[in-house]
């Protein structure tokens, strides 16, 4: 592609390349439009297509059997009904267009500020962006109300992240602040043509006779929003449909049920029978016409075209087609579509779904999938933010040997009071008022403790009005810690890039930062250094234990002992800690360390390992002050939702890419670990030996793995083995393991992390682990990437044939949600990065429990009876033309009116089964809950599969085979009761037309569970309607007005008014009902199913009365482990000490005499930026096949990024 | 990496999503309808042994006697037939059969005698019956214009195209067209009683009401509106090349004559199945106390204008009496029977099944 050309403020020498305008269209049609591009896309479907040349078959009179219309007015109805729907949908995606193209922003234009519309932007034009406002295209940034045109947006909108990102202008437009010195900019940006790489722009700035570099973040893609910064300009490189975000808008690869594909198989074996039914009845019909027919010549002579009986039989053939074609109905699929509509609209209209304090329902995304939820096998979950609500709580700490903090879940303690502190932060919650105590009583490990958890830092500070504090942290641990420090009166107030302020019990206290010592994933800690006012330097240290208590001075020895004690039971409780350690400095030692410090920092080669020997020298022999709890809160029911599930046999999986040893926790927390299991296998690519195989050769650690894998298979199998023995007597099942898998009764659970999990997922590995998962009650896979993520979610998939859901929140968990059969999104903290990939999204994870046990198996509860029905009906709707053909001499003569055959599916019959498909319940909502077993039908495809769909077809077949000879008996003789006969083919037709209303309409009620008022509205409406229209149609009056088109004049009146007849319709009925009643009954009274159990059970509870339901309680075991999570990415601490994101009162500070500091500094800035790129790229680079989608950005949420 | 289904409507839902404590949510809060949350009363039952097992009880019970009755009515019903087809040398018709040649204009007759061993009360009917005639195939059925034969003056005069090869001949229009019409069944059938004295009474035959209502009615009408000369209304018209006759000479009655004419209606009646009767003349009832065809020896005059040798149809001559429920018809009254019957076994069946087997109190022993 060739390169793009922009230049600012000349929208003639733009307008030469004609770019796109920043006007969106996600509408599809416009009036003029819509009617051939929408049947054109309907006509690509399979289902209309076949329809469509059905309608050209029945237009050749030689072999048309049926008029026009019978196929053309249900076409037409089909069309319509979808058009209508698409026609909405398209009217909605324009109105949100219009939304968007109608917001205003400030664009230049001849030297002031203009509102404009969004869709009137240009390319080329340099806009003005406030606070908060969304970025109207992709443009430059020029230069910001802060200093050194640094601003900060947040992309949320486009990879799910809520942190702050930087943005920094050229240092040359940087001071382009007014609107004149805008005016007269003229710069010429060649850039590369529009793509959808969001982590990536290059082009030049040409300006002033000067190249300028361009790169990303000089960038601000539409969809971003700019934060903390007043205002800034741009210049609109790409507009409207060229900018990244449109880009990115693909269509998603459209997913499609296990019912769906049976569906489609059976259409196909319908056509296959189709087809034979035709050539039987034509090879019938050539022996017709040659024993027979050549015969009946005299009264009926061939016509002039039927050359032999063999040519009329091929004709006839087609004419069968015709008639026989409603067996594959062509209301199908619209009906389908309306049932899973209908069910997706019940999900978002779920009061039990919807989360009041974020203002968020259910939302069903995809309207296709619904049924599928009924049958899920294995859920893929994220942890963070699906199962925890990625908020830390600081929840307990040990300070100097003394532990504070009650376990909230033991007692109900009251709330400590922090009324005597005007700062504090009203939201923060603390369980014991020791710690008050201590901090009023002025103990100085108290004080120093909370002083470092107030100073030893990155956050920003941000105060709106006075004591009104906001704090901009960057992980949720530092900013629980910080929040927690100034609730006990040591509260940040400020910060600039020299001095922290801090208000120390009502008393305002500036410390001197001299150095942050920032934190990374090898250090595993992070510290300050500050002089105190009091002229004292001291070092503040907080970090992972095992870190921290390595780099202890030997004083702190006893001390450690205790902390580590209170450490490892704040570890039991699930728990994240940090241990917190200081020390003081002498003066002359910091003085020449920090002078190496500035010559390091200005090494260009190894500086990062030269920094962090540095670092390591003077974070040595500090002393420990105690150490912090924070507790990673679970959301709301977790463990709850989880037990439900597992009763309902879903497996659950967890893919974190956080650390083993928070996993674990999790996973305790959640009673997916349990005490009481027989073993926890954990495969840690991280234990020694395996790291070390993993160096030496690949192979050893194959064999490693992989025995290990088998043993651990063994293991399982070999003790249900024994435990098996005594009841089961069976040797031979020793060759067939999958006999054991049902067999075992032992609890075992798996935990594997990323690394490991790289080699097993080796095709030669991957089946042994998927057994050994199996066979596991939970499995847990930690540190795994994103595309790890997705490919765990594809093994299942592949070998499994289950149904897979996957549920995130964040960035991270889209590829997972696009590979899983179900993605569902938790619209939660991260933005919505995951719910605009997923089909469902809600936003507690607790809810999952009600979307598969309820609306799951609802949904597909009630599209197995209707797929049932759908088929039962049209069989014995359409055979009988079967039946009748042996005694019409095959001539593809129809049993029933054209009319008839034209309502039948559309109007007689389809709104019934429809309230069925829509209303239906075996089980209310609360005992679906409470018996989670009611599941199990569905994963294993027991209400509708090809046993269900033949015994339908075949009772379809039988009902059919009745219709027909039952009034084949019955009329040859009968004659009405003024003698005139009566058994004429009209007549006929109208019998077993009426018959098959009735058995159909008997049918389904049998077949309803819940009849509504609208199911009997619709059941009673259709057979009145389907009287009504009978006799209308038959009325002389349309007789008159097209005397050809309704020839059945006259018919159900002489019909209808005869006993005879009405006796025949109440044999057929009883006929064809009985058997399958009978069926039912013997099936519900000698087997009965948990359904019938719990329905008998509904009923007679609704006679006693409503009964208090209790819930499941979930009894949560803890033991002892140890957990040392403290993981967010690199941090802000370069940014801080430049002062870079510090905004200046004056603009006098910028000219301040630092001169050379800034140089000095902005080289610190600009590494720091590109650390950062290289961590966000780090993901892609890496895993060389990941899918697109996770291709480009940061994938991960901040604490699962410590990995990278 | 992006949202694959972009909406614009989501750039804008983040803004109240990412402060929660903004405050300014909005009320997306579903509507506590009993539709929305699926609530809806209703009705639910269950296939217990209680509500199925008197439902087969009670049908059986129902079935069997309407059964009864309907075989006992049935079997009262006095109903004689005789084959007139002639294909046997032994048969009266068996020459006018043989001799069967559409070119001959003069019918051959044929006089078949008969015995009627009971005496036939009140209304007889009298019907003919064929048999091997597919009336009912495709081909056949549709050789019809419902315009032409309801008085339309443009169909008259051309007819529709499904009437080929029977629509024109020599470019002149038949009235009525299409084969249904061409071979209407042009058997004449006449009854003596010979009475014990050796005269032979001639039994009056009537030839209307024989068609429904709404047909005689409604359906068929002459062209011409009411115009009583239907030669005139006719003119440039053809008759079916299998006629004898022009259409407006099927009777000397104008209210039975051309397309009105009930012979005709009934023929255009096709019948369902290749085997059938229609009817042809009524024998009213008398109105003093004797029976309407008393015991004794009949003869059944016939002018053999109809061939059916040559497909192997039969032709039937049949008379009847009703009842209630219409002809003799011994079929619904044995299934009655039978289904009564099999589901008062069933019920039996079940009854015992669920006594010995059955889970009557299941709803204890649910497990999880």
């Amino acid at each position: 592609m060739k390169e793009r050309r922009v230049k600012a403020n000349a929208w003639d020498y733009n307008d030469r390349f004609s770019y796109a305008d920043n006007r969106i269209k996600t509408s599809k049609y416009n009036i003029f439009t819509f009617l051939p591009i929408n049947l054109f896309e309907q006509f690509q479907r399979v289902a209309n297509a076949y329809f469509s040349v059905l309608l050209i078959l029945q237009l050749i009179p030689e072999i048309s059997s049926l008029s026009w219309f019978t196929t053309i007015v249900p076409l037409v109805f089909v069309l319509v009904i979808t058009a209508v729907k698409d026609a909405t949908d398209d009217y909605f995606r324009y109105k949100s267009d219009q939304q968007v193209n109608n917001r205003q922003s400030q664009v230049l234009i001849r030297g002031s500020l203009q509102n404009e519309k969004w869709m009137n932007v240009r390319v080329g034009d340099i806009i003005k962006l406030e606070n908060n406002q969304f970025v109207a295209a992709d443009i430059l940034l020029l230069c910001s109300s802060e200093p050194y045109g640094l601003c900060y947006v947040e992309t949320a909108e486009l990879d799910g992240e809520t942190n702050l990102k930087v943005r920094q202008a050229l240092t040359v437009t940087s001071d382009l602040g007014d609107i004149s010195k805008l005016m007269d900019f003229d710069g010429e940006v060649i850039c590369e043509p529009p793509n959808n790489k969001l982590d990536r722009f290059t082009g030049t700035l040409y300006w002033k006779g000067n190249k300028y570099p361009l790169d990303n973040e000089k960038m601000l893609l539409r969809g971003c929003v700019l934060r903390n910064t007043e205002w800034c300009f741009g210049m609109v490189i790409f507009a409207g449909s060229q900018t990244k975000l449109m880009q990115n808008c693909g269509r998603t690869k459209l997913k499609r049920t296990s019912i769906d594909k049976l569906m489609n198989t059976l259409v196909l074996w319908i056509f296959a029978f189709l087809i034979c039914m035709g050539v039987v009845l034509a090879i019938g019909h050539t022996i017709w016409e040659t024993y027979v027919g050549t015969n009946f010549r005299v009264f009926l002579p061939w016509d002039t075209f039927q050359i032999s009986a063999v040519f009329s039989g091929f004709l006839t053939f087609w004419s069968y087609i015709i008639i026989l074609n409603t067996v594959v109905p062509i209301s199908l699929y619209v009906s389908v579509e309306v049932l899973r509509l209908g069910h997706s609209y019940f999900i978002n209209w779920d009061r039990k779904m919807y989360h009041s304090p974020m203002g968020t329902a259910a939302e069903a995304r995809t309207t296709t999938l619904n049924e599928e939820l009924g049958q899920v096998e294995f859920i893929f979950s994220d942890k963070t933010g699906t199962l925890t609500q990625n908020i830390m709580v600081f929840s307990k700490c040990s300070i100097n040997g003394q532990m504070y903090g009650m376990d909230r879940l033991k007692k109900k303690t009251a709330c400590v009071d922090f009324s005597f502190n005007p700062l504090c932060d009203r939201r923060f919650k603390f369980f014991d008022s020791s710690l008050v105590e201590a901090i009023k009583m002025e103990d100085p490990a108290v004080q120093e403790f909370f002083r470092l958890l107030a100073l030893c830092h990155t956050v920003m500070p941000e105060e709106k009005s006075e004591g009104n504090l906001v704090y901009q942290a960057q992980s949720p641990d530092e900013g629980a810690l910080v929040t927690a420090a100034r609730n006990f009166g040591f509260v940040f107030r400020a910060r600039t890039p020299e001095t922290v302020t801090l208000c120390e019990m009502g008393r305002t206290v500036t410390y001197q930062l001299l150095a942050i010592l920032d934190f990374n994933n090898v250090r595993k800690r992070m510290s300050v250094i500050v002089r105190s006012p009091e002229g004292q330097i001291k070092l503040y240290s907080k970090g992972a234990d095992t870190i921290i208590f390595e780099r202890l001075d030997p004083s702190s020895e006893n001390l450690m002992y205790t902390t580590s004690e209170h450490l490892s039971e704040f570890a039991g409780e699930g728990l994240r800690t940090l241990a917190l350690a200081y020390k003081d400095l002498d003066e002359d030692y910091f003085k020449v360390w920090m002078k190496r410090l500035l010559f390091a920092s200005t090494v260009i080669e190894n500086r990062e390992d030269q920094l962090a020997v540095l670092y390591d020298e003077i974070e040595l022999g500090m002393k420990l002050l105690g150490a912090t709890a924070i507790e990673d809160k679970l959301q709301e029911g977790v463990p709850e939702t989880i037990a439900c599930l597992n009763l309902a046999d879903i497996k659950i999986w967890v893919l974190t890419g956080d650390k083993l040893e928070t996993a674990m926790n999790i996973g305790y927390s959640c009673n997916m670990l349990r005490d009481d299991m027989n073993e926890v296998f954990v495969i840690s690519g991280h234990s020694l030996q395996d790291v070390r195989l993993e160096e030496n050769s690949g192979v050893i650690h194959f064999h490693c793995l992989s025995s290990f894998l088998r043993s651990a298979k063994e293991h399982i199998l070999g003790l249900s083995r024994v435990s098996s023995a005594g009841h089961v007597e069976k040797t031979d099942a020793f060759a067939d393991d999958s006999v054991f898998e049902e067999a075992i009764i032992a609890e075992y659970a798996l935990v594997i992390n990323g690394h490991s999990l790289a080699h097993v997922l080796e095709p030669q590995l991957e089946h042994i682990l998927l057994d050994l998962a199996c066979l596991c009650k939970t499995v847990i896979c930690c540190r795994v990437t994103p595309m790890q993520k997705a490919q765990v979610v594809e093994l299942v998939k592949r070998h499994k044939r289950a149904v897979t859901l996957a549920i995130g929140d964040g960035a991270n968990d889209v590829s997972m949600i696009k590979t899983a059969h179900i993605g569902v999104g938790i619209s939660g903290q991260e933005g919505m990065q995951a719910v605009l990939a997923s089909d469902y999204s809600f936003a507690q994870f607790r809810y999952l429990q009600r979307l598969l046990l309820v609306h799951g198996r609802w949904s597909y509860f009630r599209m197995c009876n209707f797929l049932g029905y759908f088929f039962y009906k049209n069989f014995a709707f359409t055979l009988v033309h079967f039946w009748y053909g042996f005694f019409c001499g095959f001539s593809a003569q129809t049993v029933y009116d054209q009319w008839f055959i034209t309502l039948f599916n559309i109007v007689y019959t389809s709104l019934p089964v429809l309230a069925m498909g829509l209303f239906d319940q075996d089980v209310n909502d609360q005992n679906s809950l409470r018996y989670p077993s009611l599941y199990k039908p569905g994963q294993q495809n027991l209400l509708f599969n090809k046993r269900q769909f033949f015994l339908c077809t075949l009772q379809g077949m039988a009902t059919s085979f009745l219709l027909f000879f039952i009034p084949y008996g019955a009329f040859p003789l009968m004659v009405k009761e003024d003698g005139s006969p009566f058994s004429d083919q009209q007549a006929f037709a109208v019998t077993i037309a009426t018959s098959l209303v009735i058995v159909v309409s008997v049918q389904i009620g049998l077949d309803t569970h819940y009849w509504t008022a609208v199911n009997h509205l619709f059941i009673w409406g259709s057979l009145m309607v389907y009287f009504a229209i009978l006799f209308a149609m038959q009325s002389d009056g349309l007789f008159g007005i097209f005397p050809s088109s309704f020839p059945f004049i006259g018919t159900a009146r002489n019909c209808l008014s005869e006993k005879s007849v009405w006796l025949v319709v109440l044999l057929t009925t009883v006929v064809c009902v009985m058997p399958g009643l009978v069926v039912r009954f013997l099936r519900v009274d000698l087997f009965p199913t948990l359904t019938d159990k719990v329905r008998r059970l509904q009923q007679s509870r609704k006679k006693q009365g409503p009964q208090e339901q209790n819930l499941r309680r979930v009894r949560r075991t803890s033991s002892r482990r140890s957990a040392y999570a403290f993981s967010h990415q690199q941090g802000f601490g370069e940014l801080i000490t430049s002062g870079k994101n510090i905004r200046r009162s004056t603009v006098s500070s910028l000219c301040s005499p630092e001169r050379i500091a800034q140089s000095h500094s902005s080289s610190w800035i600009e590494n720091m930026l590109k650390r950062k790129n290289e961590v966000s790229c780090a993901s892609p680079e890496s895993e060389g096949g990941a899918p697109k989608s996770v291709k480009g950005t940061v994938c991960m949420d901040p604490t699962d990024q410590a990995q990278f | 990496m992006m949202a694959s289904s972009y909406s614009a409507k989501d750039e804008d839902g983040h803004i109240t999503v990412s402060g929660p404590g903004g405050g300014t949510l909005r009320n997306k809060k579903p509507e506590n309808t009993a539709f929305k949350q699926q609530r809806l009363p209703a009705w639910q039952p269950i296939l217990t042994a209680g509500t199925v097992l008197p439902a087969f009880f009670i049908i059986g019970l129902i079935f069997i006697p309407i059964g009864i009755g309907l075989y006992v009515t049935s079997n009262n019903i006095k109903e004689f037939e005789i084959d007139y087809t002639g294909d046997d040398t032994s048969s009266p018709c068996y020459n006018c059969a043989q001799n069967f040649s559409w070119n001959n204009t003069k019918s051959c007759t044929c006089i078949i005698p008969f015995q009627l061993d009971q005496p036939y009360e009140s209304n007889v009917f009298m019907y003919y019956g064929l048999s091997n005639f597919y009336q009912n195939h495709r081909r056949y059925v549709k050789s019809r214009d419902d315009s032409q034969l309801n008085g339309n003056i443009d169909s008259l005069k051309k007819p529709s195209k499904e009437c080929e090869p029977y629509a024109s001949v020599d470019n002149k229009p038949i009235a009525p067209c299409g084969a249904i019409a061409n071979s209407m069944f042009n058997d004449t059938l006449k009854l003596f009683y010979n009475d014990p004295n050796g005269t032979s009474v001639p039994i009056l035959l009537t030839s209307t009401g024989i068609a429904w209502w709404t047909d005689k009615h409604v359906k068929f009408r002459n062209p011409g509106g009411n115009n009583a000369n239907l030669t005139a209304v006719f003119q440039g018209t053809v008759k079916p090349v299998n006629w004898h006759r022009p259409v407006y000479e099927l009777d000397t009655d104008p209210e039975n004559n051309g397309f009105i004419n009930e012979d005709f209606i009934v023929w255009m009646r096709t019948a369902a199945l290749p085997t059938f009767r229609k009817l042809y003349r009524i024998i009213q009832k008398n109105n003093n106390m004797a029976p309407t065809l008393p015991r004794g020896n009949y003869t059944l005059v016939v002018d053999y204008n109809y061939p059916v040798r040559s497909f192997e149809g039969r032709k039937r001559m049949i008379l009847s009496t009703i009842s209630w429920m219409g002809g003799k018809n011994p079929f619904l009254g044995i299934a009655y029977i039978t289904v009564g019957s099999v589901c008062f076994f069933l019920g039996v069946v079940l009854l015992v099944i669920h006594h010995k087997y059955g889970n009557r109190n299941n709803s204890a022993n649910i497990s999880n």
